[in-house]
């Protein structure tokens, strides 16, 4: 029973359910509240009437008589016995009310102005004006709503007021939903259009409720949990109420109660079918459950990133595709990722059954689904399609028989081995480099593993974060990924042209300390060193006080492809740190590396020079291998030497401390004579500024001379026998002004740029004077993080640290909702055969992509070609500019 | 109000109109057609300017605009002047 839909719409129309058609297409007239009998049966009349669709296997549909699969559900309907407002018309309703007469119902303009509108609407239909239809409804509405008597009857007509969210009120009178609506029904057919409405599918009484429809159990399913117990959907319960109070309603009314109970009771109606339309309406409470969570209903289903379009529609589950918790795996390659075995004898690639791999399939098959012991992983064999397409599961028991029955042309599903190509991803999913393309490694245990380096792009770390995996299906899909997303493809970032890819943190450390003053590695350790990488020639040794040792410099060029020539500056070329040059200026000449330090302006991440240079001139396999070789030589270096750090790495000696103090008060009383200089108006205005702007900046520059001078002695006293120092100086981790912070003074604590300045009044904390603007009443902090802080320098701290908590939490919701239009607005622009960017009407965007056809990650600091480096390639080193 | 040519503004890119007859064989050369290009409105400030200098011009024409790039240094697009 195939449906053919036909392509291309050429117009949508929204109409009104009128309280006919409601009866209509209703298969039952819903008369009890309740659902089930003791039994376990549905009640006749209630609300899971069979009538209204099947949701349980084996059971018929009253209505159609078709089984679960094939009944699409059926509306009921309830007779509501007083009419109530339908929430989603409040905006509608209120305007109609203002803009027609309540005497006779016409609009109340006159009979020329609707004809002057009318034309208006004819021309607009026919595509005469740049103008919406809709506009000129609402300047028809808004310029009837300011007439006062009638055109028409020349009744003086009083104004209308809407208490939200669903009482209209006519100059404090109350409106009730039935006098609106038989005002509504007075207004003719042919005023209609100005008011936005076809008559022919809409009228302004249907959007006040007589009849109620009650949709198919299909879209309000009941649930059965584990205990056997039912569990009813929200929108059910809601139906419930809206019933048991309708029956109320009725027989109150029916009886003659008071007035006033009835108003009641239809005000509780209305509240009911308001919560069930949407239970986030502004100005009602939110239906509850028992348990006390709010109800899910219609527009909660609908609305927002957890509703039907953002969750299902324009996002969807999928198969072959696995999440678990990652953690680092130094030995694997850039390129690999280590797959746990429980989630490969899960994940399947669908193959083929050939002439060429039938003995391969047969072997794969005979193993079964295979267990979990990662000691023997081999992968097996889940499911085997025949050419019909029908689906034998592989067991332990028919492993062997399945095994011998295949044929060409069937289908088989095994388990994901060593080398297939998966996706992998972690959200936020903000660049291309989040979803790349990596080798599968089956390993043990049960985390998803890879290589430090590749941290980098995913933004990712190992405090519980969680990735996905996506297994590729075709053949093709394979060859793409594997030629546009592999890591290594992604080397180069579009962003900047660099490699976003590099060596961090023990990295850095561990080759700064191979290379830093070229040590002399006794032999032995060097072997170690050395077998965690695949070299072909071991550095020369050299002998000293009958020893045999290699050179730092010389372990690390084993690892440097044929051909290396560069020279660069590194992050010690600094005359203080390095007097003798031996160790700022990188200088690598075939292939050994002869002067100078390793660290983050050589191979660090979207720094690293020499990285960028093996890359782009041995290519992105190559430079794979390189940072491979790269990881596995620091961690093998760095485990034997061993690296650590502790509180006693910013023990300075007791001068430095009393220098330090120094300091501190030093500044304190800087900022005092300031002040007083100040209150004695010996201070003047600086151009531009007040004279409490220039003291204030005045005593800001003091400050953070503090701070410098605080740096100066913490670098002064400790050298590069430190730990953190080393880390700071290589560029792995933290800088100077963080172990001064550490050591010496932490510092002025500001919010928004200014020294602390709110609280109290005419002081920051009741600790102070009023009226103190000295150094530490605004936030100025001696102590160091070691010492510790005292009450007023702890709160001071934690208010600066706050504002960074807030700025980050606004800073990525608003640029994740930036992020998301944009997506929108470029997602289906494509690049064409002939390099111009098109939009899917074909228009051109760009004639040629980025106007330069040029890939950003492959050019050269934003430049297509890279002249200088291909002329001092061809002629020489003296040829060519200097680089920048 | 003084009034000068926003043409002759630094800020402003070079804008010149397409002759007629050169129009056939420009799209051939980007190989598109002509709805296909970018779009200008009539009532844009630069071809109000342009009018000035060359008489009225009718929705359908086209304009090239050579302005400088950031990534290419000197790009040259084409518009077709719509209504309005
Ligand atoms: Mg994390
Ligand atoms: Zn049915
Ligand atoms: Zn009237």
């Amino acid at each position: 029973m195939k449906v053919e839909v036909s392509k291309g719409i050429s117009e949508i129309k929204f109409g009104l359910l009128s309280p006919d058609e409601i009866r209509k297409m209703s298969a039952v007239k819903v008369i009890t509240p309740d659902t089930y009998d003791d039994d376990g049966f549905p009640i006749e009349k209630g609300l899971m009437d069979p009538a209204m669709g099947v949701i349980e296997p084996g059971m018929k549909c009253k209505t159609c008589g078709g089984k679960v699969d094939q009944c699409p559900g059926h509306f009921g309907h309830i007779e509501l016995a007083m009419p109530v407002l339908h929430i989603g018309f409040i905006k509608e309703i209120y305007s109609i009310l203002g803009s027609t007469c309540s005497n006779c119902g016409r609009i109340k303009l006159t009979d020329d102005r609707i004809n002057e509108y009318k034309k208006k609407i004819e021309e607009v239909k026919n595509k005469l004006h740049d103008i919406d239809y809709d506009d000129i409804v609402s300047d028809a509405e808004s310029e009837a709503s300011d007439v006062v008597i009638c055109p028409h009857c020349h009744f003086e007509n009083k104004k209308i007021s809407l208490d939200k969210p669903t009482t209209f009120r006519e100059e404090g009178k109350k409106l009730t939903p039935k006098e609106i609506r038989e005002r509504f029904e007075k207004i003719p057919d042919d005023d209609l259009i100005l008011l936005g409405m076809d008559p022919l599918v809409a009228r302004p009484e249907w959007m006040i409720l007589t009849v109620f429809p009650v949709p198919p159990v299909n879209v309000r399913p009941t649930i059965t949990l584990e205990t056997g117990e039912r569990s009813e959907d929200d929108l059910t319960h809601k139906l419930v109420d809206v019933i048991r109070i309708n029956q109320r309603l009725r027989e109150n009314r029916d009886q003659g109660s008071p007035q006033l109970i009835i108003e009641d009771l239809w005000d509780l109606l209305q509240y009911h079918i308001t919560t069930y339309f949407d239970n986030q309406t502004p100005g009602t409470p939110p239906a509850r459950h028992r348990s006390g969570r709010s109800l899910k209903t219609l527009v909660q289903r609908l609305k927002g990133k957890e509703g039907r379009f953002r969750s299902n529609l324009s996002g969807k589950r999928v198969n072959f595709s696995a999440r678990t918790v990652i953690s680092p795996e130094p030995f694997l390659s850039i390129n690999q990722v280590g797959v746990p075995v429980r989630a490969a004898r899960e994940l399947t690639v669908t193959e083929t059954v050939t002439e060429h791999n039938m003995e391969r399939m047969k072997e794969m098959i005979r193993r079964g689904p295979g267990n979990d012991d990662p000691a023997v992983y081999y992968p097996g064999v889940n499911y085997v399609y025949r050419r019909d397409g029908s689906r034998i599961k592989v067991s332990e028991k028919n492993a062997k028989d399945v095994a011998e029955k295949i044929e060409v042309g069937w289908q088989v599903e095994r388990q994901l081995q060593d080398g297939d190509i998966v996706l992998f991803n972690r959200q936020p999913s903000l660049h291309r480099m989040s979803m790349m393309a990596h080798e599968v490694k089956v390993l043990p245990y049960r985390t998803f593993r890879f290589n430090l380096a590749v941290c980098t792009p995913y933004n990712a770390d190992f405090d519980g974060d969680e990735m996905n995996l996506h297994v590729l299906q075709s053949q093709e899909a394979r060859a793409e990924a594997e030629i546009l997303m592999k890591v290594q493809e992604n080397f180069l970032s579009p962003r900047f042209g660099g490699p976003i890819m590099g060596a961090i943190h023990d990295h850095i450390t561990a080759l700064f300390l191979l290379t830093y003053r070229n040590p002399l590695i006794p032999v032995d350790m060097g072997m170690h060193i050395l077998s965690y990488v695949d070299i072909k020639e071991m550095p020369p040794v050299v002998e000293e006080d009958g020893k045999r040792y290699y050179h730092g410099r010389d372990i690390f060029s084993t690892i440097l492809p044929e051909g290396v020539n560069i020279e660069f500056k590194g992050k010690l070329n600094d005359k203080n740190l390095d007097p003798e040059g031996t160790e700022g200026i990188v200088k690598i000449e075939n292939s050994k590396l002869i002067n100078g330090a390793i660290d983050e302006n050589a191979i660090g991440q979207s720094k690293g020079v020499l990285l960028d240079y093996v890359i782009r001139k041995f290519g992105n396999a190559r430079g794979a291998v390189f940072l491979n070789d790269l990881t596995r030589l620091a961690a093998g270096t760095i485990s034997y030497i061993g690296f650590s750090t502790g509180i006693d790495d910013e023990d300075v000696p007791h001068e430095a401390k009393m220098q330090l103090r120094e300091v501190g008060k030093d500044s304190v009383s800087k900022v005092e004579k300031l002040i007083e200089n100040y209150r004695n108006g010996l201070i003047g205005p600086e151009p531009g500024k007040t004279l409490e702007d220039t003291l204030e900046s005045m005593i800001m520059k003091v400050l953070s001379q503090a701070r410098e001078k605080s740096s100066e002695i913490a670098s002064h006293y400790l050298g590069m026998e430190n730990s953190t120092v080393i880390m700071a100086r290589s560029g792995a981790r933290a800088n100077m002004m963080n172990l001064a912070q550490m050591a010496g003074i932490i510092g002025q604590q500001s919010i928004r740029g200014q020294r602390q300045h709110r609280g109290y009044t005419n002081r920051t904390l009741p600790h102070f004077k009023k009226g103190d603007i000295g150094a530490y009443a605004r936030g100025f902090v001696t102590s160091s993080y070691k010492e510790g802080l005292n009450p007023t320098e702890y709160f001071f701290h934690a208010t600066g640290g706050r504002e960074g908590l807030v700025d980050t939490a606004v800073r990525t919701s608003r640029s994740g909702y930036m992020q998301r239009r944009l997506i929108n607005a470029l997602e289906d622009l494509k690049v064409s055969e002939e390099r111009k960017v098109l939009d899917t009407e074909d228009s051109v965007i760009q004639m040629i992509y980025g106007e330069d056809a040029t890939d950003p990650s492959r050019s050269f600091a934003g430049e297509s070609v890279d002249i200088d480096y291909i002329v001092k390639e061809t002629f020489g080193k003296k040829y060519g500019g200097v680089k920048k | 109000m003084a009034k000068f040519n926003i043409l002759l503004h630094e800020m402003v890119p070079e804008h010149i109109l397409v002759p007629v007859e050169e129009e056939g064989k420009l799209l051939e050369e980007l190989g598109i057609s002509k709805n296909q290009l970018p779009k200008i409105r009539k009532s844009d400030p630069v071809i109000k300017a342009l009018e000035k200098i060359s008489g009225d011009i009718e929705p359908g024409r086209i304009v090239k605009i050579v302005r400088k790039s950031r990534t290419s240094g000197i790009a040259t697009i084409y518009r077709m002047v719509i209504g309005e």
